[in-house]
């Protein structure tokens, strides 16, 4: 942590504030009807995008979860893009924006099924060792996919070929309404990284910088050849699991004691003891952020919806090499 | 010319294309060190090194997840599955993953995989280890389904196969591995994917048919040549996408049909072919169209029942006599 300058923390902090306004506004649009799919907000759950995500290289690679949009944003794929997405308009015609893919910055798409990520993240490790790459690769998923036979696969696959990978765990207490006391046998998901041989480590999933050490440690181990990693972020998602759910299986009491850890507060808390930012800072940015939305969604609105004419061209396409006959 | 057994033509294929393009690369259970089951991958540890013939544990959804993954990064995966029986265990990652990909990257991407997987019964290997399961594949867009039926056929679509930019299952018939011995040539080919054979010509019916089927077909087809009917027989080779032109014009000249698979009728491939024939060729049609697969139950352990269960020249022949005369 020494190496992070107070350049770096001002920007994760707006990273930080990007993340939950980001998500904020997503939540407006969703209401107003503009937006395809499902919604699936990461709200509460910052320090996890901010810690794993600051200072990675552009060749490293990412598979995030469905939750939240702040870590294709942090990678480099555009807000423009990413909102269009949610309109249905763009790369989100075909691909539901919440598990897009863009290997020219490091993202790897998802798929929809939850922890059928984590080989599909495993392989793409493997291609970086087979390449003598310095990149590494890490795979975010929820403390639901940890009880995925993939988990189990993929994590034992990438212990014996000793790949550049870090697990990191969102553990936010819930897989949808299933809480993770009831579906887990283990209090700390990150104990299964000794089933597989591999250091795994739990830390407070709010402290963004307690995050960014415990990332970087199993990054340097990544790139050095050491082999795999497991970091598990404890946290919560203060709303609900997805737009349409009342969240009645969790108390006010518990959403009330988590919003009181909220990781921004506590990242301006720390800034503020050592000094770091004028408080007029936070108003700059939360400007600057709300314009830049504003933006994006000037563009979505704009771009034109799909025509048939797009999928009709997919189906046409066939393989590069060989004629289909189809 | 050469002749070699179907298992060498496919290690054929495999280490020819291993050593023009180095991104190729195998994993799968037991096919490094042990050679493979059928030992189809015999000697290409040795000859490539362990970074580029994987001994996988037993994982058949990692082993396919993460050969998309490194597809995605522009390796050339040939993934082997032992039994095309556990390809249920690599549904997700061959259905969700490989064949959605390209459409998830709209077109970003290539997704060069091939699964490789040794399929079919007649070896008394039980319910578990005989199936014939290309139709459910069949059913996923994304996809690319070969089962050839020669050493000459499998050498080339496998090549073929691994050059494809996009992902391949090819199904090899285990009774093959060894019993079919075929030319092959000295120099090098491809043969293009998508493209049916008439491996016997005939005017009477024709047999559509692939896999270890287009050998049973051949035998039948010769008996009703003593009996004085002259069947074709249409080797498939690709099932998806496949040649609907080679089909109908068979089918204008023959005026019958006769569709002939290994795996169980209802639901079977033939039922695609059938719905086909009956949109596209229903005025080349003399007689219905008939389909011989496997009974509908599960593939049995003693070697008299499979061979009870499994279509055979006789039924074949009983189909063409249905519609001729």
């Amino acid at each position: 942590m020494s190496n992070l300058t107070n350049e770096d923390l001002l920007m994760m902090y707006r990273w930080l504030l990007v993340d939950r306004r980001f998500e904020e506004r997503s939540a407006e649009l969703y209401a107003q009807g503009k937006t395809v799919g499902f919604q699936h907000l990461s709200i509460g759950q910052e320090a996890i995008t901010v810690g794993t995500c600051y200072g990675l290289r552009n060749g490293d690679l990412i598979m995030p979860t469905h939750r939240g949009k702040g870590k294709f944003l942090m990678k480099g794929i555009s807000m423009r893009t990413i909102v269009a997405g949610m309109y249905g308009k763009g790369i989100g015609a075909k691909c539901p924006i919440s598990h897009v893919g863009d290997l020219s910055v490091g993202v790897l798409a998802g798929t929809g099924l939850i922890g059928s990520g984590i080989p599909i993240t495993v392989g793409a490790a493997l291609a970086l060792k087979m390449n003598k790459s310095e990149n590494v690769a890490i795979h975010f998923f929820g403390d639901g996919a940890a009880n995925r036979g993939d988990f189990h696969e993929g994590l034992n696959l990438a212990a014996i070929l000793k790949l550049p990978i870090i697990f990191v765990c969102e553990n936010n207490q819930y897989a949808i309404a299933t809480p993770v006391q009831e579906s887990t046998a283990v209090e700390n998901i990150s104990v299964r990284s000794l089933s597989y041989g591999f250091p795994g480590i739990t830390v407070d999933g709010n402290d963004v910088l307690a995050v960014y050490e415990a990332t970087q440690e199993a990054v340097e181990r990544a790139r050095m050849g050491d082999g795999p990693s497991l970091i598990e972020c404890k946290t919560y998602r203060w709303k609900g699991h997805g737009a349409t759910d009342p969240d009645f299986y969790r108390s006010e009491e518990e959403r009330k004691a988590w919003r009181e850890k909220c990781s921004i507060k506590r990242f301006e808390i720390h800034l503020a003891e050592r000094g770091i930012m004028e408080p007029a800072v936070k108003g700059k940015f939360l400007s600057e952020i709300d314009d830049e939305i504003n933006d994006a969604v000037e563009y979505a609105e704009a771009l034109p919806y799909p025509k048939p004419d797009e999928l009709l061209n997919f189906i046409g396409r066939g393989s590069k090499k060989e004629s289909s006959l189809q | 010319m050469k002749t070699l057994t179907f298992a060498e033509a496919i290690r054929e294929a495999l280490s020819e294309e291993m050593a023009r393009d180095e991104k190729v690369y195998l994993i799968g259970e037991d096919i490094g060190t042990y050679g493979g089951v059928f030992k189809v991958t015999q000697g290409l540890l040795e000859k490539f090194g362990s970074q580029r013939v994987i001994d996988a544990p037993i994982s058949e959804s990692a082993i396919v997840g993460s050969s998309v993954g490194a597809a995605l990064m522009g390796l050339r995966p040939v993934a082997e599955i032992e039994f095309s029986d556990f390809l249920t265990i690599a549904m997700d990652h061959i259905a969700n993953s490989a064949a959605k990909m390209e459409f998830l990257y709209d077109g970003q991407v290539n997704l060069p995989l091939v699964v490789r997987t040794a399929c079919g019964a007649g070896v008394g290997a039980g319910p578990h280890h005989s199936q014939s399961l290309e139709s459910w594949f069949v059913h996923v867009p994304g996809l690319k389904i070969i089962m050839p039926s020669t050493p000459y056929d499998a050498k080339g679509l496998l090549k073929s196969a691994i050059r494809d930019d996009g992902p391949v299952l090819f199904f090899e018939h285990k009774y093959l591995y060894k019993t079919v011995k075929g030319p092959v040539p000295q120099e090098e080919y491809t043969l293009p994917i998508g493209v049916a054979e008439v491996i016997r010509p005939g005017d009477d019916v024709t047999i559509i048919t692939y896999g270890r089927m287009a050998h049973i077909a051949l035998s039948a087809a010769s008996m009703l040549e003593s009996k004085g009917v002259s069947a074709e027989v249409l080797d498939l080779r690709t099932l998806k996408p496949f040649d609907k032109d080679s089909i109908i014009s068979s089918v204008k000249k023959t005026g019958k049909v006769v569709i002939v698979h290994e795996s169980v009728l209802t639901g079977g491939f033939g039922g695609e072919i059938a719905a086909f024939l009956a949109d596209e060729a229903f005025y080349h049609l003399d007689a219905p169209i008939k389909r011989v697969g496997a009974l509908e139950c599960p593939v049995p352990a003693s070697p008299i029942l499979e061979k009870f269960f499994l279509p055979d020249e006789g039924r074949i022949i009983a189909a063409v006599n249905e519609i001729s005369g």
